[in-house]
């Protein structure tokens, strides 16, 4: 008897107890697809760190004043109780390290900002005119600032969406005038939407100006906290941030024995950072899920189990009329991987379906990954198998005339 | 059909060689000194001692006797679903009695047919499907199994019926579907096993009518063990067991013709009727008027 004849009457078996077959899936289905939809939930997060990454760009550096702390990468650290990154040093970086292209200080405060009657409290960065280039960051309405009013010190602002949409609703932003600390800025521009970044801060509730504006009218200091330095080319990062660590510890007449009061860093330290903290969460989650998926099979073979008990009298009808006992075995295994398979198989369509529900319902982004779909297709197959084995094995080494005269 | 049917034996424990020699058939089954025992715990269960029989092609032979005589013991070994504890088994000249479980399940496939009493069919599945059971463990292709079994079902007289469930069907068409099955491999031999013993007395004629045609048509070999004296007259042989023995072995001289029977019994027509349960109501009422 060939393999697909025992595959079909293995089906007409189940086809037989829908119900029961139904309720003995929902183990594996509840599984297959609380895996599907967790790994997508740390796929989605790692994907969207990758997006951002790539939107900032990979051959941007971060130059901050201050000791990193160890193992610390976390973004915006700039010690603000020291003086130790100048705008001299950036010039400097600017002009003496070949591999830099672009450098832009960040200068930030929290403010007010006031359009006639209303008000906006937001982030405001003091940065160069470069800015937009550094952080590949575009301009929807008016332009950026210029280099002129960097030197100038010029009182002029780029809103981002959110306080477009807050603070003009309805009407063009641009040549507006608000106020910040009771002086009066120009509106110039109004940068694209770029919405959430990886901590889920709204990106677009930022305003900025020029960092010689916001050091001498808004902060009153010279400080600088953290600086974007965009190298040439992807390539030419690492070299950049080397010299960009000599140029500082020579400007800041560093002795060997002294450590950096200053810290660089690339994006892709912090990206590993933060894919190395959603790699293990996937994990975590995805072994909770698969308890679940032993549960199910666990199941099976209880189920499988008392099939072969109530079917004794089926299986001595079986072998009665020529059934060989490893056809039996056979018909009770692939009842088994049928019963986990297509559990598994709907787990995989309803994993899919939470996975796509889950960024309206919840707000996380998800990404499907193509290798956890095949893995617990397989991996519930291997639980049928695994699981269907022993039921199998008891139905095959019945006795028929024993099972023909089971009552 | 036999054609010394008239010379006959009456001995008590007639060696199996005297009836051979009236018979130019070629032997299908050779009993030689059969034991079996059975061990329980200490006590030992003699169902058979010294079992010694020939049927020869196209015979249709009652088995008789009491309660406990060893019967259905035999009929296991010869339908090699059990294997002697002593003796031989020849099937078609094959020596039998040591084959593995995978040799014997290919015989019970291939060379024989079995009808129980219960009927066995697998419920919640389709006559048709019951029939073509025996063909899918051997492997026949879908159109031949399908073709083999409508004219199985056809030969019984259940044409129509083929999508009916078991619990969807009258004792004795239940019985008839077994028998549609036993038939699909072109068995060397057909076994039946008290296959009248659920039945009432019209349907068990029309259960013999079938083994009947099988027996004359087709010249298929029949066993069929029966407590009824009524059901073994329609066998051309009977061999009564005793104690694990044989005690007696004779031919029937003029067995009675289920055929010939069913005409005189008022007409159920079963075919043209829909409902079942008024069909089995039917049975019954014909039944007591007769
Ligand atoms: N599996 C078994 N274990 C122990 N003893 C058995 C077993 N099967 C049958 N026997 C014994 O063997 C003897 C013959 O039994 P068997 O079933 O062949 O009788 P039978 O002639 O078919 O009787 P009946 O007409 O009641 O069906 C009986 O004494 C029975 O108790
Ligand atoms: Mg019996």
């Amino acid at each position: 008897m060939n393999l697909l004849m025992i595959i079909r009457v293995a089906f007409r078996a189940l086809v037989r107890n829908k119900m029961r077959a139904a309720l003995t899936m929902l183990g594996i289905i509840i599984g297959v697809s609380a895996v599907i939809a967790m790994v997508s939930i740390g796929q989605g997060a790692q994907q969207s760190v990758q997006e951002q990454i790539a939107s900032i760009g990979t051959n941007l550096l971060f130059v901050s004043a201050g000791a990193q702390n160890v193992g610390g990468v976390r973004t915006g650290t700039g010690d603000t109780g020291t003086n130790t990154l100048t705008v001299e040093d950036l010039d400097a970086i600017k002009r003496e390290v070949p591999s830099v292209s672009m450098v832009t200080p960040t200068v930030n405060t929290r403010s007010q900002l006031i359009f006639g009657s209303q008000n906006w409290n937001t982030q405001i960065q003091g940065v160069s005119e470069q800015y937009p280039d550094i952080r590949k960051w575009t301009v929807q309405d008016g332009s950026f600032f210029t280099d002129a009013d960097v030197r100038t010190a010029g009182r002029v602002i780029v809103v981002g969406q959110t306080i477009a949409d807050n603070l003009f609703p309805g009407t063009s932003a641009v040549g507006q005038t608000v106020r910040v600390k009771e002086l009066p800025f120009r509106v110039v521009g109004v940068m694209a939407r770029k919405g959430q970044d990886q901590q889920g801060r709204d990106q677009d509730d930022t305003a900025f100006a020029p960092y010689t504006t916001v050091q001498k009218k808004i902060l009153g200091s010279p400080r600088v906290q953290v600086a974007y330095v965009s190298a040439i080319s992807a390539d030419a990062t690492y070299t950049a941030q080397v010299q960009i660590g000599q140029l500082l510890r020579q400007r800041h007449k560093l002795g060997p024995q002294d450590a950096d009061d200053f810290s660089v860093r690339n994006m892709s330290d912090i990206a590993d950072a933060a894919n190395q903290t959603n790699s293990i969460m996937t994990m975590l989650l995805a072994s909770i899920a698969s308890v679940s998926l032993l549960v199910g099979g666990i199941g099976i073979m209880n189920i499988m189990l008392v099939s072969v008990t109530e079917r004794t009298r089926e299986i001595g009808i079986r072998m009665a009329i020529g059934a060989r006992s490893s056809a039996v075995r056979t018909q009770f295994l692939i009842e088994s991987v049928v019963l986990s398979l297509t559990g598994g198989l709907i787990g995989v369509l309803l994993g899919l379906g939470v996975s796509l529900l889950i960024p309206s319902l919840l707000g996380w982004p998800t990404a499907v990954s193509t290798a956890a779909v095949i893995g617990s297709v397989i991996f519930s197959a291997a639980v049928g198998i695994f699981f269907g084995y022993y039921p199998a094995r008891k139905a095959a080494a019945l006795d028929p005339i024993d099972a023909l005269r089971y009552e | 059909m036999q054609s010394t049917l008239e010379i006959q034996t009456q001995n008590v424990g007639v060696a199996p060689g005297v009836l051979s020699k009236v018979d130019e058939a070629p032997v299908v089954i050779s009993l030689d000194h059969i034991h079996k025992t059975y061990t329980m715990g200490d006590v030992e269960v003699h169902a058979l001692r010294g079992i010694s029989l020939e049927i020869k092609q196209g015979e249709f032979v009652a088995i008789m006797g009491t309660s406990g005589s060893g019967k259905s013991t035999t009929m296991n070994i010869i339908g090699c679903l059990d294997r002697p504890t002593k003796g031989h088994y020849f099937l078609d000249g094959e020596d039998l009695s040591q084959l593995s479980k995978d040799q014997r399940a290919d015989i019970r496939n291939k060379k024989l047919g079995f009808v129980f009493q219960g009927f066995n069919l697998l419920s919640r599945t389709s006559a048709l499907e019951n029939v073509e059971l025996p063909m899918l463990y051997a492997g026949v292709e879908t159109s031949e199994r399908h073709r083999r079994s409508m004219a199985a079902l056809a030969a019984v007289g259940l044409a129509g019926r083929e999508k009916n469930h078991p619990n969807q069907l009258s004792g004795g068409q239940q019985q008839r579907v077994a028998i549609a099955r036993s038939l699909v491999n072109d068995p060397a031999l057909i076994l039946a096993d008290e296959p009248t013993g659920n039945l009432d007395s019209r349907t068990s004629v029309e259960v013999m009518e079938i083994f009947q045609r099988l027996n004359r048509e087709r010249g298929m070999t029949l066993i069929l063990v029966t407590h009824e004296p009524d059901i073994a007259d329609y066998a051309d042989r009977v061999v009564v067991f005793k104690d694990g023995k044989i005690k007696s072995d004779y031919r029937i001289e003029s067995p009675r013709n289920a055929a010939e029977e069913l005409k005189l019994l008022p007409a159920v027509d079963f075919e043209d009727d829909d409902d079942d349960s008024e069909t089995v109501v039917n049975e019954v009422a014909e039944q007591k008027e007769a």
